[in-house]
């Protein structure tokens, strides 16, 4: 029987030899794309309008001073965390407990408001934002010591330590640091005004901690991009060898990496009781601490991508709380927006790194 | 005794989440879902069950609905060739998403357990009845899938196969084996018991659901599988002491100790950092038994 001889398409993964710019930025606008088409979908089945649920997620927040404002508000902390996080993870290093280094840097930070309530020092407040840190990085740091001493997966313990600070968070806000005029609910007495940070926009939530996560940014950058440490990192994490063989310290890594993620969350734990919620109570986040890994990896893990993400971040939880309002959508909708836009990102990301060749292939048939 | 007769039934969704974990890390990929898959197990269960009054349909409708995750998950990782803790994190968070949301028209509902069985009616015998022949069906068959899953690994060729794609997958790829669907497989499989798993908590164990049932448990099923040093029954025997330390800090509290709530909620958690830090101190054992390619990317034509 004669043989014939069929030429087949076939796709092959080529690896760039440079990262391409366009790639980046068309992963990202389809991760965003592709997340609302699903999300279309999802509220059509739960019988939702997709226009009014549209006009929530991204007409109402940025048509108003106030919708601008909540933004600005929730973009800070999410830079900060998703800054700090990007130096491990570029090192191969996985804090994701950030949520419990937020609540120690808050409790710290918290603890020393009360201790010092009436007192108007300017000095407060610079005291807070340092203690927050130490607090958020010393959380971490549990976890770093576990991983170099002990070998102990960071993953698994900074996720732990993350309930163990919730937990106790509940205690203190229950018990030792509870507002003894405040009729037993679970909360602290309200900071004094020197203890709080002041207003970025007129009138609104808004505040200076922003300022925090821009200097997040600025030091991320000059550090991860500009000086050899950084680089040391970050060959850490790529090429965990050639790292090795170049004396580069994996313990160091772990420590830098652990300690700026719990430092930026700290700090994001400052923000938040010295900011928006002024006291101590059961929840000082609503999730930050894991929205911002999304928001590092959807910045490609690059301080200024993490900018853009962090602000498209916060338009996801204030449209959230607009769609809760005007279109009743259940708050857990944000969540499934965000992780399906991190789904989408990773399933795309394979395009920066590879290219798609469509190679023929002869394929040999008897008929 | 009534810490045994109690261990058993709040570990069963322990021990299949961390078995089917196991499976999927002995073939080299880690997969942090499994607290999301766990917890869209239990919300599917719990309101397929409910609907239609029948639990058999709910812990196949929760099994599968975590498989359906952990298959996404397997996307990711295998074909989109994306960073195995990044996807995991992704999808752990969209298992808990869709739990939220699919559990919310039933949050504080209750419903009719799972029974308990009464085999050879043996069950009223005094002390041991209960504990061995009392217990419901997914108690036995937790312990069908420590013996099943042991044979596995130790006598079968399939075994064989799944622990050389996790230990060197180029190897196991030139000799014929197609390792990204025997991965594919592994995850489906890792899925499935996190939906069981996830199912037996809210229509058996604790028959209710309010969001945030899982509690932190499917990450602990993920370090079990470490305290397990990737074996079955060792796996097996870190659950149960896991189940007993936790049943045993509740008796010292119905003994009339206190003890702050806050802190019985803390402790899995530190139990777990622990112990987590002391098996992991010897690292050449850890090295031992760890799958050498566990949570490196793998390309088939690569």
């Amino acid at each position: 029987m004669p043989e014939r001889v069929l030429r087949l398409p076939r796709l092959r993964l080529e690896l760039r030899t440079e990262r391409s710019g366009f790639a980046i930025i068309g992963v990202s606008i389809f991760a965003v794309a592709a997340t609302f088409a699903v999300a279309v979908i999802l509220l059509a089945i739960l019988g939702k309008s997709p226009v009014r649920v549209a006009d929530a997620f991204f007409v109402q927040p940025l048509s108003s001073v106030n919708g601008l404002a909540e933004i600005v508000l929730k973009t800070g902390p999410l830079l900060l965390i998703a800054q700090g996080l990007a130096v491990g993870y570029r090192a191969d290093v996985w804090n994701i407990g950030a949520e419990g280094q937020l609540i120690i840097g808050g409790i710290a930070a918290g603890a020393l408001a009360l201790a010092f309530q009436d007192s108007n020092s300017v000095l407060i407040l610079p005291a807070m934002i340092l203690v927050g840190a130490v607090a958020g990085a010393a959380w971490a740091g549990i976890a770093a010591l576990l991983r170099v001493r002990c070998n102990a997966s960071e993953i698994l313990t900074t996720f732990m330590l993350s309930g163990v600070a919730l937990q106790l968070l509940y205690y203190l806000v229950t018990g030792p640091l509870r507002d003894p005029a405040g009729l037993n609910f679970p909360q602290s007495a309200t900071f004094g005004d020197a203890a709080l940070f002041g207003a970025l926009i007129p009138d609104t939530r808004a505040n200076t901690s922003l300022l925090l996560g821009l200097a997040a940014t600025l030091v991320a950058y000059v550090f991860m991009e500009r000086s050899v440490h950084g680089f040391r990192l970050i060959v850490g994490g790529l090429a965990p060898n050639a790292a090795r063989y170049a004396g580069f310290s994996e313990a160091r890594a772990v420590w830098i990496g652990l300690l700026a993620g719990g430092a930026c969350a700290g700090l994001a734990g400052v923000g938040e009781v010295a900011g928006p919620i002024g006291m101590l109570q059961r929840v000082l986040s609503p999730g930050y601490g894991f929205a911002a890994i999304i928001v590092a990896f959807l910045g490609g893990l690059h301080p200024i991508g993490i900018v853009f993400a962090a602000a498209l971040m916060a338009l996801l939880y204030v449209g959230g709380d607009f769609a809760l309002v005007s279109a009743s959508v259940p708050t857990a909708f944000t969540m499934i927006f965000q992780s399906l836009l991190l789904t989408f990102y990773l399933a795309g990301a394979l395009l920066m790194t590879y290219r798609v060749r469509v190679v023929p292939r002869n394929v040999r048939v008897t008929p | 005794m009534f810490i045994i007769l109690g261990t058993l039934g709040a570990t069963t969704p322990l021990l299949f989440a961390s078995l089917g974990e196991m499976v999927v890390e002995r073939s080299g990929v880690l997969n942090l879902s499994i607290e999301g898959m766990m917890a869209t197990g239990a919300a599917v269960a719990f309101a397929i069950a409910t609907l239609t009054g029948s639990l058999t349909l709910g812990f196949a409708a929760g099994a599968l609905a975590a498989a359906l995750l952990s298959v996404i998950f397997g996307w990711l990782v295998l074909a989109s060739l994306a960073n195995q803790v990044a996807a995991g994190l992704a999808i752990g968070l969209l298992g808990l998403g869709v739990s939220a949301l699919v559990g919310k028209p039933f949050e504080g509902n209750t419903i009719a357990g799972l029974g308990k069985l009464n085999i050879f009616g043996l069950a009223h015998v005094p002390v041991i009845g209960p504990i061995l022949f009392g217990q419901d069906i997914m108690v036995y068959s937790g312990i069908a899938l420590i013996v099943a899953t042991t044979f596995l690994f130790k006598r079968t060729k399939l075994g064989l196969i799944i622990r050389a794609v996790g230990e060197a997958p180029t190897a196991a790829r030139d000799i014929g084996y197609p390792v990204v669907r025997i991965r594919l497989c592994c995850i489906a499989f890792g899925g499935l018991m996190a939906g069981l798993g996830g199912a037996y908590l809210a229509i058996a164990y604790t028959a209710l659901w309010a969001e945030g049932l899982v509690a932190g448990r499917g990450w602990i099923a993920v370090a079990l599988v470490v305290f397990g040093s990737w074996t079955p029954l060792r796996i097996a025997i870190g659950v149960y002491v896991f189940g007993a330390i936790s049943l045993l800090e509740l008796s010292i509290q119905g003994l009339g100790i206190y003890i702050p709530s806050q802190f019985l909620s803390a402790s899995p958690y530190i139990v777990t950092i622990v112990v987590l830090a002391f098996i992991s101190r010897d690292a050449a054992y850890l090295r031992l038994n760890r799958p050498l390619a566990l949570g490196k990317v793998f390309r088939s034509d690569g």
